[in-house]
């Protein structure tokens, strides 16, 4: 199994083949569009040679011959101007246009991949959300998508409009004056060379400075959280110290990515005037022989000094193809994390659900099994029961006895590594997720709410659920009535900006949320964390009463007061049934559910326990 | 006055300012000289006149010169915008060593990593880019026009305006662009808040199979984050292009007006080509002025964010007048003690006194005000009323350092480091003493579990320690308390996750350790208090009841019912199906 997905595991190849065909396949669909953008591109790139030769026209044809002559022909030179005006705005279109058509392929694919990222998330188990954080998915899903944008818009794109200018750049040299464009191309070796290098201190430089900088994180991070302990063992000056070399040894990372960057960018520009000094010492040469002309020196002088912009362009890029290389490999990553808890090929479907609920001998272990007989790691051990339809049954437990695994299993959350879970005598992976739990309704004590209104938490999103199905099971739990005095009734915001529900309300919801499906199976998850206070208890036991009658029911319950009334309670105790009974029948026992009963006699509640009385 | 760190870093860092600037005065010097040679060089070849070497050599010289100076400016003034960045970061890292636990309640941890990364990022691009590029930029625009309208008066005047345009274009479309991107920032936001929730509440989705309705909500946002990137790039991707015609728009007014000018014989043509190359060279700082700005503005609202930190001061400090105790002996009194959170008391007027070297023992129901009694031994808390006094000293006029060096407090749920065992046990002890720790984890009855671990005392344990089990990080918790020697001991149920035999056997081990201690004890298992020279039972933020095991028994009061409650719970705990 693979473990969890690593996060600081950085790729330095600047490109992937296999990485680049995957992403690829997602701009596929906009083969036509990708076409006109890059067709602009290579125009847009030619019309940027344009310019110095209008240059050299002009001096030739129209300066320097009017000043042997000593007339003045404006005509010829506006009308260069003009030329140059048009190429210069058909540029402008060129560039703009080329840029607005990548960004809409690559937002339209960036969207298909976050999307389809998300989706998968959707169908992995439970099993790798125990292992994944989730402030670690989300930036999958949000910060690596949007890096792997990049690589699209200002990385490959631009960097293929720079090599084109580059190109074009030397074949216009070379079309002017091969011999000229020879003496100016002396000065390539050294370019390459200077690049090179840069390119290597700056991959060696950048990585260090990514590298420092994820430890100085980590540290502070560490140490915020553990400031205390640093107090308390008055560690402090030593705590310093260490943060000292990290923070040090992230300046001398800092300071080498400088020093390459600072040597580069002057070097380029020496190289640009280097070779402009060639041009005018041997190109000079050859105009004052007649070989060339004036205007061919020039041009050739502009030409060499628009060489530099994209190989520097090139140069910068790098690093950012780096990162979107490292980004698209998380991604993909993440989309090949398998999918173990799926539908079955030929699901069978269950016409009419009866609600009969059986665990055959089931095992199960949140990691893998563990090796070995009957050893620890299991958190069932061979459980088996039988729930008739419309039956009333409550597991019990002590903490850590596999009741929450239990429901885990019922729900098909996760899958046992062996027995069977059945319903209505189908096996679960028989049968499709979304049917099964369409049937087989949860309600949380510790309730989720998303964002949105009441109404949106009690459909949870699904227009097929009329506002009046809503309503009505709001009324059948004895949610309509608070529901009403909130400020917008049903549509009233919940959650962080919104009303803020008490714990017994927000149970209300999702019994409401849990039953608007009428599923024919109820799973009550009672669980321990939740702090209930007697209103609540009162509240929600009297909403249960209504609703329960002829669904079947398993509360699964770490307080006993909740499952007094209920047909059979099942006690679990270390992965096993061990009793089964009444609650009279148990407690007459005197085994684990008597002491359970003891343990919380306290607690309860003086107002509940007299109710009870009563009844 | 909020600035002034930041000024004290710059003068700090003054000859570094000093060197790069006059650094960048002679490159902009040099790069001023080039377009004359330039300009002797072309009307040298126009009048067929050769000294081309001269001119090539002069040329690559003055180029040479130039790359060397800027080379030395950048090293200068980025370099020392990036120690002035360490510096705060280190001050940042010892003023929060100073700040109390309330602190770090009160600020995000996220919140304080981002000032402490991002935010000094910001300034530190501000006094190094920032400052760099703000004088190079007034010197070059200067000098150029200077030059520029030396050469020609009338076709400086028709160029200049088209480059004067640039600044301008940033602002306008600067703003829209920086709407839209506001729109991208929120649909990001509201995408990431989306996938965010939606992730935590997996298990609610899975239940109500809601994965493909969610899915197609998620699809939603992720195409509404598209559309408002198609839009921004819109804008923004008329930036470049645009700034690039009106260079263009420059040098086709430098063709028209300027060729005619040097038709009528008003400039030579290398004055021509020269007077490019002004243009030319001033069109980066031109753009350049606006990203400056920005810079300011980032590094100064980045400022005031640290600054914020700053200026907290902690609540709990030492005291300007300490008084010095020689050796502590470990006696500790409670005077009419309350503690209120957010105006909830939650002890109320504990009066309690402790003598040294004895043992005792807290008890009492969860929420009781065992742990907020504990911490405020070692000053991790401040009492809202009353006082606590050591050897009869009120903590508030004793040196933090005397009153944490003599506590060592082991907590339910310690903080482990992501180091070695060995340095985690060793982490208060005044050197990394192999014994001491050894000893210590042997008290613990860690050595079994680190014999087993490959690395032994070398294992590495995981971020905040989540390799280890609970009980080992307990266990490790305890040994590195041990370690330190202190005069008192307390032991906020610190073995909770271990199981009942184990603690017994440590709490054996312990024993002579105890005895020349003052100890404090919450357990949530009775027969660990058996021991104590007294228990004390808290309810609800009062003392209830308090005298030895046998006496409190008898009471038949809470610790009696409390006791009951353990056998129960230890009955469920040992009986096997």
């Amino acid at each position: 199994m693979s473990g969890r997905l690593a996060e600081e595991e950085l790729l330095d190849r600047p490109y992937d083949r296999h990485l680049l065909r995957r992403l690829l396949a997602y701009v596929r669909p906009y083969r036509a569009t990708m076409t006109a953008a890059l067709v602009l591109l290579v125009l847009a790139s030619l019309l940027e040679l344009v310019g110095p030769q209008l240059y050299r026209i002009a001096i030739d044809r129209a300066l320097v011959p009017s000043l042997q002559r000593g007339t003045v022909d404006r005509g010829a030179l506006s009308t260069l101007a003009l030329l140059y005006l048009l190429v210069l705005a058909a540029g402008f279109g060129a560039r703009w246009l080329q840029h607005y058509l990548m960004q809409t392929v690559a937002q339209r694919a960036m969207a298909k991949l976050r999307s389809d990222l998300f989706s998968h998330l959707q169908r992995l188990p439970l099993r790798f959300y125990d292992r994944n954080p989730v402030g670690r998915l989300v930036t999958r899903v949000t910060n690596d998508v949007e890096t792997l944008n990049e690589l699209f818009t200002s990385g490959l794109v631009a960097a293929f409009g720079d090599v084109l200018t580059l190109v074009g750049i030397m074949a216009a040299m070379l079309w002017l004056d091969v011999r000229l464009a020879l003496v100016a191309f002396c000065v390539l070796p050294l370019v390459y060379g200077v690049t090179d290098r840069f390119r290597g201190q700056a991959r060696e430089a950048y990585r260090a400075v990514r590298t420092q900088l994820a430890r100085i994180n980590a540290f502070l991070n560490e140490h915020i959280i553990g400031m205390p302990v640093v107090q308390l063992f008055t560690q402090e000056a030593r705590a310093l110290g260490r943060f000292d070399a990290l923070n040090r040894d992230y300046l001398d990372a800092s300071l080498r990515s400088l020093a390459a960057l600072a040597r580069f960018y002057p070097a380029m520009h020496f190289l640009g005037v280097l070779a402009v000094a060639l041009l005018l010492w041997y190109g000079g040469g050859q105009v004052i022989r007649g070989v060339t002309t004036l205007g061919v020196l020039v041009a050739m002088i502009q030409y060499a000094e628009r060489f530099f912009e994209p190989v520097r362009e090139l140069a910068d890029k790098f690093n950012l193809l780096q990162q979107a290389m490292a980004s698209s490999e998380r991604i993909f990553r993440l989309l090949d994390e398998p999918v173990t808890v799926e539908d079955p090929p030929n699901p069978v479907r269950l016409e009419r659900v009866r609600g009969e609920i059986e665990f055959r001998d089931v095992w199960f272990a949140y990691g893998d099994a563990p090796a070995g007989g009957n050893g620890a790691g299991w958190a069932l051990r061979g459980v088996s029961f039988c729930i008739a339809p419309g039956e009333h049954v409550a597991l019990v437990g002590y903490t850590g006895a596999g009741k929450t695994s239990l429901c885990n299993l019922l729900l098909r959350f996760y899958d046992p590594q062996r027995g069977q879970v059945l319903l209505d005598g189908v096996d679960l992976r028989w049968m499709r997720q979304r049917e099964l739990r369409r049937h087989v309704g949860l309600v949380f004590q510790d309730t989720f709410l998303f964002s949105g209104t009441i109404a949106d938490n009690i459909r949870l999103f699904n227009s097929d659920i009329s506002d009046a199905q809503v309503e009505a099971t709001a009324r059948l739990v004895g949610a309509d009535r608070f529901i009403r005095q909130l400020p917008n009734g049903y549509q009233t915001e919940v959650g962080e900006r919104g009303v803020r529900l008490s714990a017994g309300q927000r149970q209300l919801v999702a019994l409401a949320r849990a039953l608007v499906y009428n599923p024919e199976v109820l799973v009550i998850l009672d669980e321990a964390t939740s702090s209930v206070d007697a209103e609540t208890e009162e509240l929600v036991q009297e909403a249960l009463r209504g609703v329960l009658r002829s669904r079947t029911t398993l509360i699964i319950a770490h307080r006993l007061s909740t499952v007094q009334h209920v047909d059979r309670i099942l006690v679990l105790h270390k992965g096993r049934i061990v009793e089964e009974g009444t609650h009279a029948q148990l407690l007459a026992r005197g085994g684990i559910y008597a002491k359970l009963y003891r343990l919380q006699a306290h607690p309860i509640p003086e107002g509940i326990l007299q109710r009870r009385g009563e009844r | 006055m909020s600035r002034s760190r930041f000024w004290t870093a710059l003068h700090r860092h003054r000859r570094r300012y000093l060197l790069g600037y006059a650094a960048a005065l002679g490159s902009i010097g040099m790069a001023q000289l080039a377009p004359w040679i330039l300009k002797a060089a072309v009307d040298g070849i126009q009048r067929g006149e050769g000294r081309l070497v001269a001119y090539a050599v002069g040329l690559g010289a003055v180029a040479l010169l130039e790359a060397a100076l800027s080379y030395v400016m950048r090293m200068q003034i980025l370099g020392a915008a990036l120690r002035i960045e360490t510096e705060i970061r280190r001050e940042l890292f010892q003023h929060l060593e100073r700040m109390d636990p309330a602190f770090f309640h009160r600020w995000q941890t996220g919140d304080l990593m981002a000032r402490a990364v991002n935010d000094l990022r910001a300034v530190q691009r501000f006094l190094g880019m920032g400052l760099m590029r703000a004088v190079h930029t007034a010197v070059m625009v200067v000098l150029s026009v200077a030059f520029m309208l030396h050469i020609s008066t009338s076709l400086t005047l028709s160029t200049l305006p088209i480059l004067l345009l640039i600044p301008g274009l940033f602002g306008i479309l600067g703003r829209e662009i920086r709407r839209r991107f506001e729109e991208v920032q929120a649909q990001f936001g509201r995408l990431s808040a989306r996938a965010q929730e939606n992730l935590s509440g997996i298990r609610v989705v899975k239940a109500f199979a809601r994965e493909e309705a969610e899915g197609e909500r998620f699809r939603q946002e992720s195409e509404a984050l598209s559309r408002a990137n198609v839009r921004l790039s819109r804008i923004q991707g008329l930036l470049w292009p645009a700034v690039g015609f009106l260079l263009g728009g420059a040098a086709v007014l430098l063709l028209w007006i300027g060729g005619e000018e040097v038709i009528r014989g008003r400039i030579s043509l290398g004055q021509l080509v020269q007077f490019s190359y002004y243009l030319a060279r001033l069109s980066f700082p031109v753009i350049a002025t606006g990203w400056v700005l920005s810079l300011w503005q980032q590094g100064r609202a980045s400022m005031e964010r640290l600054e914020e930190v700053f200026r907290i001061r902690p609540a709990i400090a030492d005291p300007e007048d300490p008084v010095r105790l020689e050796t502590v002996r470990g006696e500790i009194e409670f005077r009419d003690v309350w503690v209120s959170y957010d105006g909830r008391p939650v002890l109320r007027g504990i009066r309690l006194r402790i003598p040294a070297g004895s043992t005792v023992a807290l008890v009492g129901p969860t929420g009781s005000g065992k742990s907020t009694l504990l911490n405020l031994i070692p000053r991790l808390l401040l009492p809202t009323s009353g006082q606590v006094l050591l050897d009869g000293v009120d903590l508030r006029r004793l040196p933090l350092r005397t009153v944490r060096e003599a506590v060592g407090l082991v907590p339910q749920d310690p903080f482990l480091f992501s180091d070695t065992l060995r340095e985690n046990i060793a982490y208060g002890a005044d050197s990394g003493d192999g014994k001491r720790v050894v000893e210590a984890a042997q008290i613990a009855h860690l050595v079994q579990d680190v014999n087993a671990f490959p690395q032994g005392f070398e294992t590495v344990v995981g971020e905040q320690g989540v390799t280890l089990s609970g009980g080992q990080r307990q266990r490790a918790a305890l040994a590195r308390a041990l370690a330190r020697n202190p005069r008192i001991l307390i032991l906020d149920d610190a073995l909770s996750s271990v199981d009942a035999q184990t603690e017994e056997e440590i709490l054996r081990a312990l024993r002579p350790v105890l005895r020349s201690r003052t100890v404090l004890l919450v357990s949530h298992r009775i027969s660990t208090l058996r021991d104590a020279d007294r228990i004390v039972v808290l309810d609800g933020g009062r003392i209830v009841e308090q005298g030895t095991h046998e006496e409190l028994l008898r009471r038949g009061g809470l610790f009696a019912e409390l006791c009951e409650k353990q056998r129960l719970r230890q009955a469920l705990e040992t009986e096997e199906p």
